[in-house]
């Protein structure tokens, strides 16, 4: 099963790679892992997309505490979360399929953030879920790039 | 001695935290980056630098000093290639969860990242082998760094801290200030064990008709021996340790059984294995005493008390997991624990008759020197009061049958790792700690030549250390794999021929040696060797060279099933 984990750390050199380095390590699963500064801009928030059994995953939320520059570890798939990810794409642009693409960026409430003759950039937010999905749909139309921030998570606020 | 206060540049206020932190030995080996460093040691004259002769072995004496004192062990080596060579004892230390702190130093600041000379990324070469390690950026850190690496290597589950030290920051200077406390956030290990589970436990153990404590280094390092052997006894329960928790419960004892696992007593995993309730305390339900874990214990209830919380459900799910400090433990279940109702005489009866049905015993028949015989020996001399310290291989397990040990600090062996090389610096580092009782090392031929240049060291301070050699002419462990499980190919394993004449070469150290090649010649030489007290000691035991270790559990077998005999009586030598 999917797990979302959300960490915050040490904001110093090597605490995302401390984390990182023990996923491998430990052959767990990492699905995503995205990191920023939070309020206090000496803790980060780690943001872990991960997969496995009731087992495996309470083996990683006990290895993320036990790494030293880790402050807090939640697991937010079971409480009630909000989960963003952004997606950045470029899509091939030609006068047959222009107002389709554009009908599907206004379903996918996506922006176009650049346009040029041939080709046209969007982001799209959303769950990883909505992520898939729309890059699914877009496919056909020829994907030239793409780029996925992976997962941010958060409590759901009382 | 400097106060609080006090400019002091970066290698002052290393001595200055080392002395502070009550360090007796460094354990060290200079290099460019550190010369500073060494300059100012010059001048240090209550703290005792103790010169190696190869950095794996400055870790491995540390390590030695750490686990038969209980006090964390130092080493300082250079940036590079002297850094790189203590990975193996890092490594090794955090298998086995030893307190040492390894202090090395890098290049100047302004180079990292350039591959300057004698540059290694050893902080993220040990992330995964350290508790955590450091790289210094700021005069003014590097007082708080060594009291949170000292701090980090000693608390909750011991284990190795690495601090990097840049050149630079050793010879700026800052006002010195040594914090008293540490806090860190990120690090808060539970030590006080939850009530409620501790209950549970008492209930579960007063209604057991067949418990067994199950012992692991863990009650070693929580100096918990104490309240063990009271439990133990107070409720009539037999204990099982693993390698590193020999010496936990006296081995002399009726209730003790001996080791788990591999090559434990056939008459322990049976009892692993009949048992309805195990109570793990301070292990790890390693592989090595596991088996296949879909049979192991199965049917006992288990409870499992560990510092680490990571330890608990990881190999094997348990019943009632209770995270905190095994002293904590052990106290809090006797207070709470109400009075035995159940007999347990049947339960030991079992156990004694799988004792008498299989007993440790080994040839005697002939006039040959057997390795059992010499560690049979050495126990018996010794009265269980020796610190023993081992190497890998097939006398390392023969050490954990044949040797009683009656006191906890007493076996010092590489388990979790597994590193050949391991015993002579370990060994040496004990003697350092330990000089009321005598040092005994039991080492294969093999694992000898791994750290041979630590003869030097033993030598030039006179350190005591009985070696004894168990020479068998084979990397005898690898030798006995072959045989059971790979056509009696003895592939590379043979040393017979190229082996060095091992007294020769300790007396071109500067060593005493002996050559013990009989029953009778090993008794003589061991009562000279624990009689000798100028410097170390080393006696050759020509012993037999295909010799097995047994019982044994196949690799990935159920424990139940051990294989007590050779299955080709022909191939005995
Ligand atoms: C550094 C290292 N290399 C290889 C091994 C694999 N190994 C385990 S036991 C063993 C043989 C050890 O031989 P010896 O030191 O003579 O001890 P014996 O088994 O004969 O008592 C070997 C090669 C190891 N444990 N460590
Ligand atoms: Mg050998």
């Amino acid at each position: 099963m999917k797990h979302i984990i959300s960490v915050l750390v040490e904001n110093k050199f090597g605490s995302l790679n401390r984390v990182a380095a023990m996923f491998s390590a430990r052959g767990f699963n990492l699905e995503s892992i995205s990191i920023g500064e939070t309020e206090d801009t000496e803790i980060s928030r780690m943001t872990i997309v991960t997969r496995g059994e009731d087992q495996i995953i309470n083996q990683v939320l006990k290895q993320l505490n036990r790494l030293v520059d880790t402050i807090k570890v939640t697991d937010l798939t079971r409480q009630p979360h909000v989960e963003r990810e952004l997606l950045l794409m470029t899509l091939k642009l030609s006068k047959t399929v222009q107002h389709e693409i554009f009908e599907l960026i206004t379903v996918f409430k996506g922006k176009v953030v650049d346009i040029k003759q041939k080709s046209i950039t969007i982001e799209v937010i959303g769950s990883p879920d909505k992520i898939n999905t729309t890059i699914d749909i877009f496919r056909p139309y020829g994907i030239k790039e793409l780029a996925r921030s992976g997962a941010v998570a958060i409590h759901r606020g009382e | 001695m400097h106060s609080s206060g006090q400019t002091l540049n970066g290698s002052e206020i290393f001595f200055e935290c080392l002395r502070r932190e009550n360090v007796e030995y460094i354990f060290g080996y200079p290099g460019g980056s550190l010369l500073k460093v060494y300059e100012t040691l010059h001048e240090v004259k209550d703290i005792h630098h103790i010169l190696v002769r190869h950095e794996q072995g400055a870790t491995h004496m540390a390590e030695g000093y750490a686990r038969a004192t209980g006090k964390p062990g130092v080493v300082l080596v250079t940036s590079g290639p002297g850094a790189t060579n203590t990975v193996t004892g890092i490594a090794n230390a955090y298998m086995d969860s030893s307190p040492i702190v390894v202090f090395t130093g890098q290049v100047p600041s302004s180079l990292i990242g350039n591959d300057a000379f004698q540059e290694a990324d050893i902080v993220g070469i040990t992330r995964p082998i350290t508790k955590h390690n450091f790289l210094v950026k700021d005069v003014r850190e590097l007082a708080i760094t060594i009291r949170k690496a000292f701090f980090l290597a000693t608390t909750g589950r011991p284990g190795p801290v690495l601090v990097d030290m840049p050149k630079d920051i050793l010879n700026s200077s800052c006002v010195f200030d040594f914090p008293e406390t540490v806090d860190i956030r990120g690090f808060k290990p539970t030590f006080k064990c939850h009530i409620n589970q501790v209950e549970k436990a008492a209930q579960k153990i007063v209604r057991a008709k067949r418990p067994l404590l199950y012992i692991g280094g863990g009650v070693i390092s929580a100096e918990a021996s104490e309240e063990l052997r009271t439990l133990a006894i107070q409720q009539n329960i037999p204990v099982t340790m693993t390698l590193q928790g020999l010496g936990a419960f006296p081995g002399n004892h009726p209730l003790s059984m001996g080791m788990l696992g591999m090559h434990g007593t056939y008459w322990a995993n049976q009892a692993v294995n009949k048992c309805d309730l195990l109570i793990a305390v301070g292990a790890r339900f390693d592989d090595r005493v596991t088996g296949k874990v879909d049979t192991f214990a199965p049917q006992a209830y288990k409870i499992h008390n560990d510092i680490d919380p990571t330890n608990v459900d990881k190999n094997i799910k348990v019943d009632l997991p209770i995270v905190g400090d095994a002293k904590n433990f052990l106290t809090t279940l006797l207070e709470v624990m109400p009075e035995n109702k159940e007999n347990r005489e049947p339960w030991l009866a079992e156990i004694n008759a799988w004792r008498e049905q299989c007993p440790l015993t080994y040839g005697s028949e002939d006039n040959a020197l057997r390795t059992e015989f010499v560690i049979d020996e050495v126990s018996r001399q010794t009265r269980g009061n020796a610190v023993v310290v081992t190497d890998v291989g097939q006398h390392q397990m023969w050490t954990s049958q044949f040797y009683t040990f009656i006191n906890p600090r007493s076996i010092i062996t590489s388990g979790g790792l597994g590193t050949m090389g391991f015993g002579l610096p370990a060994a040496i580092g004990a003697a350092f700690g330990i000089k009321d009782r005598p040092v005994v090392l039991f080492c294969g031929d093999g694992g000898f030549m791994m750290n041979v240049q630590e003869l030097v060291t033993a030598v030039h301070n006179k350190m005591p250390v009985k070696i004894f050699l168990i020479n068998n002419s084979f990397l005898g462990m690898v030798r006995q794999w072959q045989e059971l499980f790979h056509k009696e190919k003895y592939s590379f394993t043979d040393l017979g021929d190229s082996n060095p004449d091992f007294v020769k070469v300790a007396e071109a150290f500067g060593c005493k040696a002996l050559m013990a090649d009989s029953p009778n010649a090993a008794k003589e030489a061991i009562e000279e060797a624990l009689a000798w007290n100028d410097g170390p000691i080393l006696v050759d035991f020509r012993v037999v060279k295909k010799d097995m270790v047994f019982p044994m559990v196949p690799a990935g077998g159920s424990i139940s099933d051990m294989l007590l005999a050779r299955l080709n009586p022909k191939t005995m030598v």
